[in-house]
């Protein structure tokens, strides 16, 4: 099944749409993580538009979908999504990381914004996830939550531990979407830590495990389907993808994992996302 | 009382009465399991020990054991209060405190999440196992999290009540548990108040402030100090964090001076504590017992509060030391 020529239209827009917020938000606080959400911002829009329930008005159904940041440092996409679904006032993403602001510089739950779970500190996520899935279960909900992790979260011991009890407990409802862009922050997985193959790990702890490729918005729809769809064990979706995509100086950098571009930079990565003329000077003023 | 086959009665009838805290947790569960349909239970492959089991038989719908994965463990109840549950998770103190520390503050005390670790084995009396097991660090490293809500049990019948308490308080809740039988200090008709000191005998020449097993050594220690014409003042101070500072400025102005007892680190433990609100409302001499900065061993738990001066003996001899800095 591919996307109508309209639906995927709108995903593309709103990815994109994550990729200048994220270049902004990041430029505006001089500090933060602009590789990691440019790169997963094919599968973050694809998730948010298309299987998440969540909206304004489904914001306080106890039974609404779930969603889980585990890598909380790629958050400035997170806000922009969130953003893009009316849940936070536009004006208030370039308040990102400033004092006072309710964009921490990693996720502190904040119900009335949609956030449901303090994340920043990585390895923690997927069991946080797993405890909401097995409350949904427990309360007879078709309640589904989503968990984004990465390949260097996939360094920390506690997934693993959370691995064996989603697959244990048939979390079925629960699906983790795994940004493997080869890159953490000392730089390149094959030179600091090598996690290998993530789908045959996961496969080997009893989970339902899917290579992906986290640009094509079809195949990850797809994907995110067949999650649904399974209804024995948890899925987990390895979506391979290219740090900063879509900036050509950021692709498969490390450097540019957690360092702010300034005004040059900015403007260079805006122009590539297509943005120019008035609206650039608008954007850079 | 709810009894089961899995729980032993609390009391053997034999006086003085002893019993574990541990097994005034697992009675306290299973009326929680009945009254709170919200109530889950979670924990790390030591639910015979912790008292875990008997909730999980009654309630399997509602009982994780999540396997040797404290950090796991943690990181799921918070997941579970999150979506409306009161989460109690249960494992040794060692590895609910010492392993899952990070998840405690970043997954349940940052989002201010309603689980509540009720770990047993805590301290010296956990004998024999020796230092690997005796968790004797656990209140500190609790109480400095913001938010994180302190409850140290003074026997079996505070235990009982403290559980059922931190089910309706708002929150994370830390409940410190033994897995030996102790003496039991409390009639049935005691009231366990959370955030309130509670005297358990009046005296002007000192004030004695202990918590857990300790609170049964200063009762018996008042009472030697007594025939001595010494007479103590003693405070249950089973809430630890938020700590009854009022309790605490009332004992240095009337006794001016203060000795605490405590089954843990006296670095960050009790004493420490008792001794920030004194400086910051009436400094008074102080002396504290409690671990001055050394690991556990073997042997049995009385043994070892006696060896580590712990016992009513040990307090005495302190008390005695304090008195004379006052009246120096």
């Amino acid at each position: 099944m591919t996307l109508s020529q309209a639906d995927r239209a709108a995903v593309e827009a709103a990815a994109r749409q994550i990729r200048i917020d994220t270049v902004r938000m990041v430029h505006a606080a001089a500090c933060g993580h602009p590789g990691g959400p440019i790169g997963m911002a094919d599968f973050m829009a694809t998730l948010f538009l298309r299987h998440m329930n969540l909206s304004p008005e489904t914001l306080h159904r106890p039974d609404r979908d779930r969603f889980v940041l585990g890598n909380g440092h790629t958050c400035a996409g997170y806000y922009s999504i969130l953003s893009q679904k009316g849940l936070i006032p536009r004006d208030e993403l370039l308040t990102f990381r400033k004092l006072g602001s309710r964009l921490q510089g990693h996720p502190h739950r904040t119900p009335d914004m949609g956030i449901d779970f303090s994340t920043g500190s990585l390895g923690n996520s997927l069991s946080v996830s797993l405890g909401m899935a097995l409350a949904a279960k427990s309360n007879g909900w078709d309640t589904r939550v989503y968990s984004a992790s990465s390949d260097g979260e996939s360094q920390e011991g506690q997934i693993w531990e959370a691995a064996t009890a989603a697959a244990h407990y048939g979390a079925s409802n629960l699906t983790v979407l795994v940004d493997f862009n080869n890159v953490q922050i000392d730089g390149h997985m094959r030179d600091v830590m090598d996690v290998r193959d993530l789908r045959e790990k996961y496969e080997a702890f009893g989970w339902h495990a899917l290579d992906v490729d986290g640009h094509d918005i079809d195949a990850i729809d797809a994907a995110l389907v067949a999650a649904r769809e399974e209804t024995a064990r948890p899925s987990a979706l390895i979506c391979h993808t290219l740090i900063g995509k879509g900036v050509s100086f950021m692709e498969d950098q490390p450097g540019w994992h957690g360092v702010a571009p300034g005004d040059e930079d900015a403007r260079k990565a805006l122009a590539e996302l297509g943005i120019e003329g008035a609206e650039l000077e608008a954007m850079m003023a | 009382m709810i009894a089961t086959p899995e729980l032993a009665p609390l009391f053997d009838g034999v006086e003085p009465r002893k019993a574990a805290t541990r097994n005034a947790y697992g009675e306290a569960l299973l009326e929680l399991g009945a009254s709170n349909p919200d109530v889950v239970v979670l924990d790390a492959d030591l639910s015979g020990s912790t008292k875990t089991k008997a909730f999980g038989k009654a309630h399997p719908e509602r009982f994780f054991n999540m396997g040797v994965a404290e950090a796991n463990m943690i990181g799921v109840a918070a997941g579970l209060a999150s979506q409306g549950k009161v989460a109690f998770a249960s494992s040794f103190a060692m590895f609910a405190t010492g392993k899952a520390f990070e998840q405690i503050r970043q997954s349940v005390c940052v989002p201010e999440l309603n689980v509540k670790i009720c770990a047993t084995h805590a301290g010296l009396t956990v004998g024999e196992d020796g230092k690997s097991h005796q968790m004797l660090e656990d209140v500190t490293i609790m109480r400095v999290i913001p938010g994180m809500q302190v409850i140290v049990p003074a026997d079996a019948v505070e235990a009982h009540q403290a559980v059922l308490a931190a089910a309706e308080i708002p929150g994370p809740v830390y409940v410190r548990l033994s897995r030996a039988s102790t003496p039991v200090v409390f009639s049935d008709d005691y009231r366990f108040e959370f955030g309130k000191a509670a005297m358990l005998r009046d005296g002007g020449d000192l004030a004695i402030v202990a918590m857990g097993v300790t609170v049964a050594a200063a009762l018996e220690a008042a009472d030697t100090l007594s025939t001595m014409g010494i007479e103590a003042r003693v405070l249950n101070m089973s809430t630890i964090s938020p700590m009854d500072s009022d309790a605490i400025e009332s004992a240095a102005r009337d006794c001016g001076a203060i000795l605490t007892a405590e089954e843990h680190q006296e670095n960050g433990g009790l004493g420490e504590a008792v001794a920030q609100a004194v400086v910051r409302t009436h400094p008074v001499p102080m002396e504290m017992c409690g671990m001055n900065g050394s690991f556990g061993q073997s042997g049995t738990g009385d043994e070892l509060l006696a060896h580590y001066g712990l016992d009513a003996a040990g307090l005495v001899a302190r008390a005695q030391q304090l008195l004379k800095r006052k009246q120096a």
